[in-house]
């Protein structure tokens, strides 16, 4: 047994690098085979295709192919008012839509100069529906790992709770999935009568749920023996390659904008990013879940220490009129997957010149995929881009 | 590898036991109190102001005409019909409905065939949601998409204004005047009630975008005397904006005012800015008689199409009832000057101190014209035909306040009552109580009218200012008699009114004998409205037209009379303020032109 998991690929069947620096790969030697995984495909973790060129069931070669899902939300936000963006920004990113609002909302904020003026209740609430939104794509993420194992039951359990706190996101902000509730200015509501109480019962369960998926996962041997050496991020490559959030963090690589570049009242939690070493998909999902009690334990913080009440929104320009001066800025956040940006240009009209994101996903499922995949097994693909958490919407938005 | 890993992942059986927490039925599943599901409309609150449509970021609402909601002032009849195949649910246009009538309830299950029937009027479309409580509704508190409150205008202190009849109103500073502009929603509903139709928004926006040229021509395109309008416009518009609904309306008159006052007393730089340098002559002669609002309006847009205009007036100077009506301290003299000088500059002739009728005869100018245009507005008082009023101590409020204008003799007693409640009233009293005040060092005078406090035809900050003023004001008091003794006038006997129209809305005013009262003073000054004088109309012409009630000449929705050629507006038609002179001499002059132009 131990002789099969020891199986080291034969090299001398790999093809040869040519003088251009690419692989010499011909397929009418039939030595290899193409296979493509996706666009659609219930493994991959939105619409995104990878091109495979397999020897046998080993990868010698694999090709991000993005463009299935172009929308052009940039462009439709650069035509519309700076109120209107918001609803449109939601829709880059599902995993986390609030993230979205936010940069949309900060970035008008800080170049028209009324960030100063955001409530103190409007950023509170602005910070728990981010880290409620962290939560819930938590709760799909931890044991969406499991599942890439086929054991998914732990996805059913994370799903079950996940609509628990999109219940709890229906009370707040008005919608279960896309809340728009992050608006410039401040926020689109207060929180609603016995809303802590039922946020307790909600993150009570889901302290159950932590320890039931640990038990399911990390002392489990088949995720153990699948998960162990297999994606291993080398802690150099996080650099060269500028991996973010729980990825980097899992390679041994402190790295949070919560931390660093603190944002909102982030500087007022107590809490430390967690790490491991590894680099491995056992070790990315260690630092999920160890995340995901960490997120619990923010989220009571933030409800222990936000005010009672007061004001949601600063007092702004007519929106409809509202223009801001020439300007640019790069407003970012720590989301699930890692640090998300958003670079905003104005140039004193009413609607914004230039709108870009700048997501995670993109250096995570191309650059540093198409490096991951090679001289790994067939079967260890999905786990491999699942266990980088990324969004194929928020690639190309 | 650990065997405890083994074994360990068997313990999620123990979930096995549990209850199930799927919900059974979801679609009877009631969303959240805040939910965002579909819309509901209350119409009758609904004035069609279409900022809901102005916000919606995916162009799902439409303004459409129902059936059964007319046009009107304040209500455009236009309702939102939303398209759900566009809609996203954001509720942006909840929250900023200028009514609050729009809102979402929690209702999110519907089910239909026809994909028509997802395109739909809230509230006119009967659904089975509209009576539903729960829903978004506008968050509050201090949750607003625009601002909510005017922006203070600066004015002077009523102990200082009343010593001397100097504008008390400041004007907007730049900032004020953007900051007010920032407030409009753009709606429209003011340019549909203003009798002259100007483009608010349009000339709000020029405020916002610092373009003050652009302000005065959208400004003329519809009135040409913005000075005069932005300082004692009976504002129609205000009262009618739906900013006002739910907060202060926006203060349209003085950001018209504003622009106005940007632009330097200097006919070339309004004829740079207007572009009406050269305009070319047409070799056809109008003549106008009187210079009031309708006649300049008239003689200005006739001007601009190249006509030969020559106005006749029978004071020494223009502006009819704005200057020998309206007091300095409203409506300073220089402004009136500031338009007026620019229309002349078109090539408008004005020939002072002619009255039509005695020094010429309207014949003459239909000889000498192709046609005429007469706007000679309200200049004879009215009197109450009290017993006593024809004493030489009542006095009339349009002779005084015309004599205050041409420096003429005014009497000024210590004790005055005056008997009106209109703006005319609130004018002479002001303007005796500034009188009084220099004369006598201080204010005495009692103002009383038929109406009561509520229905007061005067604007209401006229009565709060002249009250700050220090004059009294007691409405709901019919005059019965001029108490004179030895021929000396002493006060006014009246009783409480207790109605003013019968059943058939005709003038018949009650009385309460009882309360009566008699309020002192050494002279009594009637300003219960005024009459005109067509005495200019020979008797010729008197038989080639029609009259209708109270001796009013008939005229055409163009302000035609039944002869082709004269033509008469302002006052004497339509009144009752200088909006609607404007908008009657605007319309006369594309009548005139069009009479003019047949057959050509």
């Amino acid at each position: 047994m131990s002789k099969f998991f020891e199986f080291k690929p034969d090299r001398s069947k790999y093809p040869a690098m040519g003088a251009d620096g690419k692989l010499d790969i011909d397929l009418s030697s039939q030595k290899y085979t193409k296979l493509w995984l996706g666009p659609n495909h219930p493994g991959v973790t939105g619409n995104m295709a990878v091109e495979l060129t397999l020897a046998g069931d080993e990868i010698v070669e694999a090709k991000t192919h993005v463009g299935y899902l172009h929308r052009g939300f940039e462009k439709l936000i650069e035509r519309r008012l700076y109120v209107q963006g918001f609803p449109t920004s939601i829709r880059m990113c599902v995993a986390e839509p609030d993230t979205n609002e936010y940069l949309i909302a900060r970035s008008t904020e800080v170049l028209s100069g009324y960030d100063k003026d955001v409530p103190e209740m409007a950023q509170w609430l602005r910070m728990l529906s981010l880290e409620m939104a962290r939560l819930q794509g938590l709760l799909r993420g931890v044991p969406g790992q499991a599942g890439t194992f086929s054991l998914g039951i732990g996805v059913q359990w994370g799903v079950y709770l996940r609509d628990l706190i999109l219940d709890r996101f229906e009370e707040l902000t008005g919608a279960r999935v896309y809340h728009m509730y992050i608006i410039p200015g401040g926020v689109r509501g207060l929180l609603p009568d016995g809303f802590k109480k039922r946020m307790e019962d909600n993150l009570r369960d889901i302290d159950d749920f932590i320890v039931r998926i640990r038990q399911l996962m990390f002392n489990n041997a088949i995720f153990n023996k699948r998960a162990k050496g297999i994606g291993v991020i080398p802690k150099e490559w996080v650099e060269q390659y500028g991996i973010v959030g729980t990825n980097a963090r899992a390679s041994g690589v402190k790295r949070d904008i919560r931390k660093d570049y603190p944002y909102l009242h982030y500087d007022q939690l107590d809490f430390d990013p967690p790490t491991a070493t590894d680099g491995d998909i056992y070790a990315r999902s260690w630092v999920r879940w160890q995340e995901l009690i960490q997120t619990v334990d923010l989220i009571r913080q933030i409800m222990a220490k936000m005010p009672e009440k007061g004001d949601i929104r600063a007092q702004m320009p007519n929106v409809l009129h509202w223009k801001i001066p020439k300007g640019e800025t790069y407003t970012r956040l720590e989301s699930g997957r890692g640090e998300y940006g958003m670079y905003y240009v104005t140039d004193g009209s009413d609607k914004p010149r230039r709108v870009n994101l700048r997501g995670p996903s993109y250096t995570h499922a191309i650059a540093l995929l198409e490096k991951m995949l090679v001289n790994t097994n067939i079967a260890d693909v999905h786990a491999t881009m699942v266990s980088l958490q990324t969004c194929p919407p928020e690639i190309e938005r | 590898m650990n065997i405890k890993d083994v074994f360990t992942p068997f313990t999620v059986w123990s979930k096995v036991v549990k209850d199930p927490v799927t919900i059974k039925d979801p679609l009877s599943r009631e969303a959240a109190p805040r939910y965002r599901g579909f819309h509901k409309n209350d119409i009758d609150v609904c004035i069609g102001c279409g900022t809901c449509e102005a916000i919606c970021e995916n162009q799902a609402i439409d303004l459409v005409p129902v059936e059964g909601i007319e046009t009107k002032d304040g209500d455009s009849g236009l309702r939102p019909r939303i398209d759900y195949g566009r809609c996203c649910w954001c509720a942006l246009c909840v929250d900023i409905c200028t009514t609050n009538s729009l809102n979402l309830t929690n209702e999110y299950t519907w089910v239909d065939t026809d994909p028509d029937a997802f395109i739909f009027t809230p509230g006119v479309d009967k659904k089975s949601w509209d009576d539903k409580e729960d829903g978004w509704k506008k968050p509050v508190p201090n949750y607003h998409f625009y601002g909510q409150s005017r922006i203070p205008m600066g004015e002077l202190h009523a102990e200082e204004r009343v010593d001397s009849f100097i504008e008390f109103v400041k004007g907007f500073s730049k900032q004020q005047a953007e900051e007010e502009a920032d407030r409009c929603v753009a709606c429209g509903i003011c340019t549909a009630t203003c009798p002259a139709h100007m483009g608010i928004p349009d000339y709000i926006a020029a405020i916002r975008n610092e373009d003050m040229e652009e302000g005065m021509r959208i400004l003329y395109e519809t009135n040409p005397l913005p000075e005069i309008c932005g300082r004692i416009c009976t504002h129609k518009c205000e009262d009618v904006c739906s900013v006002g609904v739910n907060g202060d309306p926006l203060s349209i008159r003085w950001l018209k005012r504003y622009i106005a006052d940007q632009i330097p007393a200097d006919v070339d730089k309004y004829n740079d800015i207007l572009y009406t340098k050269d305009i070319k002559n047409n070799n056809r002669k109008v003549a106008i008689v009187g210079s009031g609002p309708s006649d300049l309006s008239a003689a200005y847009y006739l001007a601009l199409l190249g006509y030969k205009i020559t106005i006749y007036e029978k004071l020494p100077q223009a502006g009819g009832m704005m200057r020998y009506g309206i007091p300095e301290y409203r409506l300073p003299y220089d402004q009136i000057d500031k338009d007026i000088d620019y229309i002349l500059s078109l090539g408008v002739d004005i020939k002072y101190n002619v009255t039509v009728g005695k020094d010429i005869t309207l014949d003459q100018l239909h000889e000498e014209n192709d046609a005429v245009f007469a706007g000679t507005g309200l200049h004879l008082g009215r009197s109450t035909r009290i017993p006593g009023s024809d004493n030489e101590k009542v006095y009339q409020s349009v002779e005084l306040l015309r004599n205050i204008v041409t420096g003429a003799e005014v009497p000024v007693e210590r004790k005055i009552v005056v008997i009106g409640g209109g703006n005319v009233a609130m004018d002479i009293t002001r303007s005796m109580a500034r009188l009084q005040k220099a004369k006598y060092g201080e204010v005495n005078i009692i103002t009383t009218s038929l109406e009561s406090e509520d229905i007061m035809p005067a604007d209401r900050e006229e009565v709060v200012e002249a009250r700050e003023e220090g004059c009294t004001i007691i409405p709901g008091y019919g005059p019965q008699e001029v108490v004179i003794e030895d021929g000396v006038v002493k006060g006014l006997r009246v009783w409480k009114c207790l109605s003013i129209f019968d059943e058939n809305h005709n003038f018949s005013p009650k009385f309460d004998q009882s309360d009566e009262r008699v309020f002192e003073g050494d002279m009594v000054i009637e300003s219960i409205g005024q009459g005109m004088d067509l005495s200019y109309l020979s008797e010729d012409i008197k038989k080639g037209l029609e009259f209708g009630p109270r001796g009013r000449v008939q005229t055409n929705d163009k302000f035609q009379t039944s002869l082709p050629w004269l033509f008469m507006g302002g006052d004497i038609i339509q009144g009752p303020d200088v909006i609607h002179g404007i908008a009657n001499g605007h319309i006369a002059a594309m009548a005139i032109d069009d009479f003019l132009n047949q057959g050509r």
